[in-house]
């Protein structure tokens, strides 16, 4: 290495650019430029609500190493806890007030929240301490979780898919001539974007932010160093299930609907998401997720046969570029 | 000898299936450097992973100073006062070296004076001080793993193969470096480098296949050449 202060934090800026590359490379694919930023907002709405869901996943895996399929059941069963608290409001949810609408969402999203950070919590600690260090374990185990979770939800909300109501004054679109953007997908992206701010600052401004950044890449050393890396790992996971929740619930209130089978739904892509941001890495799993996002909808668009091929596509490419993901954290 | 800061007493440590260390019996007295030489699998990692409570002991006892550690979990050992400082060197490449010395210093501050201190001996550290650690070179990540030991005053130092893959000038500025750490704590050095192990081993323990086979005073180690060639299949002077 040659003289001169290092470049404090180099920044890498590709992966970042795969986003609007990707909006742009769609465009000519897409007969009218509305029906393309329909597509747009609605991929980036749905790549966050992704992100909202794999964020904590991402941390767990690169805290503990731990697989945890079960996570699928944090998002359904969280949706279930928002839906359950959602449908007696039904009449504030319809009345066209944000004030009323929000007296019944805010309490709905927090108990997808808490019931996400239970569950994890007990999940961590009945299913996953004991099968620290093996993969093959915990993927059973975890899978096995994810199974019976959903056994429970036909068992207390009954096998049929519920409808959900969506708030009145999120329902409908902003309108700018020819385009319309729906106002929950706005919304969903705000959420998004302020969950990704948070994170961000937290991980990068605070010593709980030093301490798992360290962690993820070497958890040996954090430990080495005094510090309780259980604890930590704990605080994460807990938090991560309560986001799981969260994304859950909103993602509920999108589709309008929720069904037990929609957490090991959501688990295909979160990992897909996960994959290409490269274990561990929150900045990462953002992106990925908005590519993820993006590529569901445009493909859903062009060609509705190719959707879930499209993402594996997609990690293929990434793998291919980056065989450790867009952000590989350097373990060691 | 004078009395032992760490003592090791019929350690047995498995990994997996296997059966590492056979009883290892080691004394680290209190203040100056002890040596562990050995050769490649001798087990002086796993001896030093298994204080650390990184490995478990399955048997024996590893005493502190008064404190029996064999049980206890690896950041409760660190708390005692052991830094280590394993043979990959376990920097964080993500972080800054700011960062990384940062974590190193428990109470969430680093003494200003031992931060010169470390300057001093480590200039680079100083010139990278908001670099990524990943970008540092070899050497200079040795340097940051060794500062971030000593960012606080500790009792023990563990240390796994300092020199490994450093370049000659360097090893030469890391004997200078660790002239100092002796002043300041009690060290237990992993080696393969003689010439090293020699200039600043004040005491020597020799491993092999999972037991201590030796245990002296450096001097007397490194004034019987037969005893180095019986030991280390080596002298210490053929490897300068
Ligand atoms: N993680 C491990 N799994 C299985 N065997 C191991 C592991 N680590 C070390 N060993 C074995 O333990 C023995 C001692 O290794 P180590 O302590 O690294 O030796 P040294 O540091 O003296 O070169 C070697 O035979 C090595 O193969
Ligand atoms: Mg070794």
């Amino acid at each position: 290495m040659s003289g001169g202060a290092l470049p404090a934090a180099r920044r890498d800026w590709l992966p970042v650019l795969l986003v609007p590359a990707l909006a742009l490379l769609a465009l000519p694919f897409i007969p009218s430029l509305p029906t393309w930023v329909t597509l747009t907002v609605a991929g980036l709405a749905m790549g966050m609500m992704i992100f909202i869901m794999a964020s904590g996943l991402t941390l767990v895996f690169g805290l503990m190493d731990v697989m945890n399929f079960a996570h699928g059941a944090f998002i359904s069963i969280g949706a279930y806890a928002a839906v359950s608290v959602l449908i007696p409001m039904k009449a504030m949810m319809q009345a066209d007030s944000l004030a009323t609408n929000l007296t019944a969402i805010a309490p709905a999203i927090l108990a997808a929240m808490a019931v996400g950070g239970l569950l994890g919590w007990f999940f961590e600690r009945v299913l996953i301490r004991p099968v620290y260090g093996d993969h093959l374990k915990q993927i059973l185990v975890t899978m096995g979780g994810l199974i019976v979770a959903e056994q429970a939800i036909h068992v207390v909300w009954g096998p049929d898919i519920i409808p959900v109501p969506r708030p009145v004054s999120v329902g409908g679109a902003f309108t700018f001539g020819d385009i319309a953007v729906e106002k929950y997908r706005v919304l969903a992206v705000v959420v998004g974007l302020g969950v990704f701010a948070t994170m961000a600052l937290v991980l990068n401004r605070t010593r709980l932010g030093l301490l798992i950044r360290a962690g993820v890449e070497n958890p040996e050393m954090v430990e080495s160093l005094g510090y309780r890396i259980r604890r930590l790992f704990i605080g994460v996971f807990v938090a991560g299930s309560a986001l799981a929740g969260l994304g859950g619930a909103m993602w509920a209130m999108y589709q309008e609907t929720v069904f037990a089978g929609m957490g090991m739904q959501l688990m295909v892509l979160i990992f897909i998401v996960i994959i290409i941001g490269g274990m561990g890495s929150v900045t990462g799993c953002f992106i990925g997720a908005l590519l993820v996002g993006l590529v569901a909808n445009y493909t859903g668009f062009i060609a509705p046969k190719l959707a879930l091929g499209s993402n594996i596509l997609l990690m293929v490419l990434v793998l291919l570029w980056r065989p450790r993901g867009l952000y590989a954290i350097g373990k060691s | 000898m004078p009395e032992a800061l760490l003592s090791l007493a019929g350690v047995n440590t498995h990994i997996g299936q296997y059966h590492i260390l056979h009883g290892v019996d080691l004394n680290v007295p209190q203040s100056g450097l002890t040596m562990l030489l050995g050769r490649n699998g001798a087990g002086k990692t796993t001896a030093l992973r298994t204080v650390m409570g990184l490995w478990r002991a399955s048997a024996g006892s590893i005493r502190l100073g008064d404190n029996e550690i064999h049980q206890r979990a690896t950041p409760d050992i660190a708390r005692l006062g052991i830094a280590y400082v394993p043979e990959n060197m376990g920097i964080f490449a993500g972080l800054t070296v700011r960062e990384n010395l940062l974590l190193a210093a428990r109470e969430h501050v680093m003494d200003e004076k031992r931060l010169a201190w470390i300057f001093e001996l480590f200039p680079a550290m100083k010139k990278f001080w908001n670099g990524l650690a990943g970008n540092l070179s070899g050497g200079q990540k040795q340097m940051l793993a060794i500062s971030r030991a000593v960012i606080e005053r500790r009792k023990l130092m563990l240390i796994d193969e300092p020199t490994k893959g450093l370049a000659p000038a360097i090893i030469t500025a890391m004997i200078e470096a660790f002239k100092e750490l002796k002043r300041d704590s009690t060290l237990l050095v992993v080696e393969q480098n003689f010439h090293f192990a020699r200039s600043l081993g004040d005491y020597v323990a020799v491993m092999d296949s999972g037991r201590i086979v030796y245990a002296g005073r450096m001097a007397e180690l490194a004034a019987d050449e037969s005893l180095q060639q019986r030991l280390l299949g080596l002298s210490l002077d053929s490897h300068q």
